[in-house]
């Protein structure tokens, strides 16, 4: 790609930027001495662009009833609008069968409903789950608690010094212990994207249940879910321009169908009795409750937004962008640029620390100047101490970035050189 | 945020205390050991305090944070020590209502150089990071007076 080869000058991208940021009524917010805000904080959380936050408030004006149950009018428009946001978001991941498509507050309540419905039922004593070190709390606390309840073991790939998986433990690791092996598909803290379809087809020889933590996946690669091998993907719907608290968990039929359900409650059932139930099919077994209806109707529509902008765009797009800001970061004395040097490796992160200056002073300098960044440990301790490191800083962007905002963090990096007397 | 106040709290005499502090070490007999972690950034140190006859003897911290944290730790042992508990509450509260926007306790001559971090006050997300050893020191005289 020569967008890649020519980092020095601000990258050219196949996305019109100046019109995408009108979408995103937030991107024209200042601080409180009117500076713009430049959000590179987008491994947390995404903006939302106009068309995600009126589809939420259309739903709610023109649809809003209870799903699944009333027969009248506004309860069949929000069925209709529920189960469509289901078919978009299915058909921007590549899922065919929609009803392996289970709707979650988010990746943490995916990752637990595979921990609790699969893992407290199906692990023994001397059973072995695998993850990583490079792994967010959340694919790592669940496993931990499984572990403590069934007396399964848990084992780590380990990472080299830019942060990559391991591979060469898989085949040591991988046993006829191995019950289920959890990866991210891309590295929250780093962002170092494994190769996630070689780990699966591995775990699935070695007979384990294959998860992937997608939360960094599917927001800015074209990730066509069903194809990676593995038997589920859990992800977030806030990190990829929809709205919190609404994520999915693709699960493989098979397993979904034999697994019991999570939360027990309306919606999930099929007949009741005082004494016991039948459960309803998927993915509605493992709906449990009155849906979070406007939150799939939000999620639908940034489905939609990204389908529109294409997801080859969207990778190119970061990529150049990513190029750009290792270069010019590089170029800054006494800062150092973790995760992998070949950025066919790295998704949309730039994780960095900047000589003896602490990342949450460099957070607050950089604030200062409008520019929002993350610091801290990503709600991944193990990784930083695996480091050698008790926290970085984190530039992440997505596809309303642009290299003027690159050089913005530039300038006030070289501000906070300044005040720490380099 | 004003400027002013990020020139306030990152000038030369906290760095200073953030790079290289005299109380930054461990104590080879402490009556207390308190460790004090800020879950929301990961910072983490590590008090010990000596105590003759009701007055604070020796202290010293160990660990990592930004330089709010340390500076403010650093600040915190060298105002405690020869210190009884009675006195180190007196400033441990003027300190803390500075932290907190007390203008009058930012003027007070009681807290001495500790004044140059009253400009944390205008950055809320780091009210805790200047807390942290005076947080420890308290949880220092409790498990001090347990024992």
């Amino acid at each position: 790609m020569s967008i890649l080869s020519t980092p020095d000058a601000p990258p050219a991208t196949p996305l019109d930027v100046e019109r995408i940021r009108e979408d995103f009524p937030i991107l024209r917010e200042t601080t409180a001495q009117g500076k713009p805000i430049v959000y590179l904080d987008n491994a947390a959380s995404t903006q939302k662009p106009r068309q995600v936050i009126d589809a939420i408030s259309g739903h709610y004006e023109r649809n809003n009833a209870n799903v699944h149950r009333g027969i009248h009018e506004l309860s069949n428009r929000a069925t209709d609008a529920y189960d469509h946001a289901r078919q978009r978001v299915a058909a921007l991941l590549g899922i065919t069968d929609t009803a392996e498509l289970i709707w979650t507050r988010g990746t943490t309540e995916g990752l637990n409903l595979v921990a609790y419905a699969y893992g407290m039922n199906n692990l023994r004593p001397g059973d072995e789950i695998l993850l990583s070190v490079l792994e967010h709390h959340s694919n790592l606390v669940p496993w931990q608690l499984v572990a403590q309840r069934t007396g399964a073991r848990l084992r780590f790939l380990e990472i080299d010094d830019q942060g990559r998986l391991d591979l060469s433990m898989l085949d040591d690791l991988l046993t006829e212990r191995t019950k289920i092996v959890s990866i991210t598909h891309v590295s929250n803290a780093l962002g170092t994207v494994n190769p996630i379809k070689h780990i699966a087809a591995k775990a699935k020889a070695a007979g384990a249940l294959m998860v992937v933590d997608g939360a960094q996946s599917a927001p800015h690669l074209p990730v066509d879910v069903p194809s990676l091998g593995a038997d589920f993907y859990a992800f977030s719907g806030h990190k990829m321009c929809g709205p919190t608290g609404m994520g999915g968990l693709w699960g493989r039929r098979e397993v979904l169908e034999a697994m019991p359900p999570f939360h027990g409650g309306g919606d999930m059932i099929e007949w009741v009795e005082l004494e016991s139930s039948t459960y309803a099919p998927i993915p509605a077994k493992f709906e449990a409750g009155t849906p979070n209806v406007a939150g799939a109707v939000g999620l639908g529509a940034a489905a939609d937004y990204l389908a529109g902008l294409g997801r080859e765009a969207i990778l190119t797009h970061e990529r150049a962008l990513v190029a750009y800001a290792v270069k010019q970061l590089s170029d800054i004395p006494d800062l150092t640029v973790l995760g992998p040097r070949d950025l066919s490796e790295r998704s949309g992160v730039v994780s960095f620390t900047l000589a003896d200056i602490h990342p949450h002073d460099l957070a607050t300098i950089l604030d200062s100047e409008g520019v929002a960044i993350r610091a801290g440990h990503h709600c991944t301790q193990p990784l930083m101490k695996c480091l050698g490191v008790g926290s970085t800083a984190r530039a992440s962007f997505y596809l309303y970035n642009t290299p003027a905002e690159v050089d913005t963090l530039v300038e006030a990096l070289h501000k906070a050189r300044g005040l720490f007397g380099y | 945020m004003e400027r002013s106040a990020l020139d306030s709290v990152y000038q030369e005499l906290i760095l200073k205390h953030y790079r290289s502090s005299k109380f930054r070490g461990e104590l080879a007999e402490p009556d207390a050991v308190v460790p004090m972690r800020n879950p929301v950034c990961g910072d983490d140190i590590l008090l010990q305090v000596q105590v003759r006859e009701g007055r604070i003897e020796a202290i010293r911290f160990s660990g990592h944070g930004c330089a709010i944290s340390q500076a403010a730790a650093s600040m915190m042992s060298e105002h405690a020590v020869g210190k009884s508990w009675d006195e180190v509450h007196a400033i441990s509260a003027r300190f803390r209502d500075m932290i907190h926007g007390d203008e009058t306790a930012a003027r007070d001559k009681a807290l001495g150089d500790m004044r140059a971090l009253s400009g944390v006050a205008k950055l809320p997300r780091r009210v805790k990071c200047a807390m942290l050893g005076w947080d420890a020191l308290e949880e220092a005289e409790k498990k001090f007076a347990a024992e």
